[in-house]
């Protein structure tokens, strides 16, 4: 049993005395993927970081669960992949150095063939030795995508996924989101339709604004 | 190795960028220049060289050292930080990264001032270098800490120094007392409690930095 889950309990989060959401219980499972939306300021980007844990909720829990064992803040960075439009990688570095880097930091031994696989997928192996800084919006876009697939992780967040994306781009990524969501969890927090087409599940954070809560 | 690895990729964007050298180069030519006119021909005691020595080393451990997490902030890579590495493998890497950094820049400080002084006289090395070693060290510790607190700050070149004086002020006064016994010849024996104060100085800032930092790195 290799199942990965997200539990979130009651979580709550002010900033300042303004409300952003209340009450949120939820959970998430491997093998689906789900859609995080809400109008613009509604907290989208709040929750994902909060199941991140790169924030913290001001009140509630989010409990990460791989195999049945419970999966410490620690090490939540080896289980989770991550991209969105305010993650930027190293623009003095080339794209599979950023990649080299990023691997040995986790920990993890660089894996050249992997690394190769997801720039091709992301139409990026013709440029993987040019620096970033060369790079239009939309490739390093693509690139978030190779990083955060790169370690194979059970989580995958993707907040706002198609923004500086071409249509063949936007393809890709949709590609990749219902390949990964067969076995792993895969959150999309978006306003776009199409993006939010391809999940089963939607959490739609209007309705956890005023004490509501659901399961 | 993590932390060895978050070093070498910092070394690496270091040698690229030139955040930190280019202004601790500048920093350290500029201010050691500044004190040469200033002396002119004038003969300056033993003492004060000493002094200045560590002051010249304090202003040039602040306009450099922050960069660490300055940077990471300024060019919005913090994120990729958090989302690679645990707080404790960050933490380890940029203060190995701040513990070459300082020990290159003092010994290029300390060489610069034995050419240029000629009253700046050390007549017990052995001290001297423990008193150095030592002191390094907690430069590098408090500083690394100072940084990570000051990058999440709107003004952090002004808080960068405000914060670092009290934190930093003890060890200054006992690196100079150090520094006035290494002038003065006594031996090491004779100097056991500032030696004492310094170490303990350099393991209390880094259980406490190792301590706090998971609660500064997170929002």
């Amino acid at each position: 049993m290799t199942s990965y889950s997200v539990e979130l309990n009651d979580l709550v989060k002010y900033f300042g005395r303004r409300l952003i959401f209340d009450g949120i219980n939820y959970s998430f499972e491997s093998g689906h993927v789900y859609g995080i939306s809400g109008p613009n300021g509604s907290g989208k980007s709040t929750l994902v970081k909060i199941i991140a844990c790169l924030i913290s909720p001001t009140k509630g829990k989010v409990k990460h669960t791989f195999a049945g064992k419970v999966v410490e803040e620690e090490a939540l960075h080896n289980y989770l992949g991550f991209v969105s439009p305010y993650l930027f990688l190293y623009d003095e570095f080339t794209a599979e150095e950023n990649l080299a880097h990023v691997s040995k930091v986790r920990g993890i031994k660089f894996n050249k063939e992997r690394s190769d696989f997801l720039l091709s997928e992301f139409n990026l192996y013709e440029r993987r030795n040019d620096l970033l800084r060369g790079f239009s919006s939309g490739m390093k876009q693509r690139l978030k995508f190779a990083f955060a697939l790169l370690h194979e992780p059970q989580l995958l967040i993707l907040d706002e996924p198609t923004s500086n994306l071409d249509s063949s781009g936007k393809e890709k990524v949709y590609e990749f989101i219902q390949s990964e969501g067969k076995t792993k969890v895969v959150l999309v927090a978006s306003n776009e339709e199409t993006d939010l087409a391809l999940c089963e599940k939607i959490v739609e954070l209007r309705d956890f604004k005023n004490q509501a809560s659901r399961k | 190795m993590k932390s060895f690895a978050l070093f070498r990729k910092d070394w690496e964007s270091e040698l690229r960028t030139r955040y930190a050298i280019n202004a601790l180069a500048m920093f350290v030519l500029v201010t050691i220049s500044v004190i040469m006119f200033s002396v002119g021909d004038e003969k300056i005691s033993e003492y004060l060289t000493g002094g200045l020595l560590w002051v010249v080393i304090f202003f040039s451990a602040m306009s450099g050292l922050s960069r660490a997490f300055v940077s990471e902030e300024e060019r919005g890579t913090t994120l990729t930080l958090q989302l690679i590495a645990s707080p404790t493998t960050i933490f380890s890497g940029k203060l190995l990264f701040n513990l070459i950094l300082v020990f290159l820049m003092n010994i290029a400080i300390t060489v610069l001032f034995s050419m240029l002084f000629e009253s700046f006289l050390i007549k017990n090395v052995s001290l001297f270098l423990i008193a150095f070693f030592l002191g390094n060290i907690g430069i590098a510790i408090s500083s690394t800490m100072i940084a990570a607190i000051i990058s999440k700050a709107s003004s952090k070149g002004t808080l960068y120094p405000v914060l670092s004086f009290p934190i930093l002020l003890p060890l200054i006064l006992t690196l100079l007392e150090l520094t006035k016994f290494s002038m003065d010849g006594n031996s090491i024996s004779g100097s056991t409690i500032e030696i004492a104060v310094l170490f303990s100085y350099d393991v209390i800032m880094g259980t406490a930095s190792y301590l706090l930092f998971d609660f500064i790195w997170k929002d």
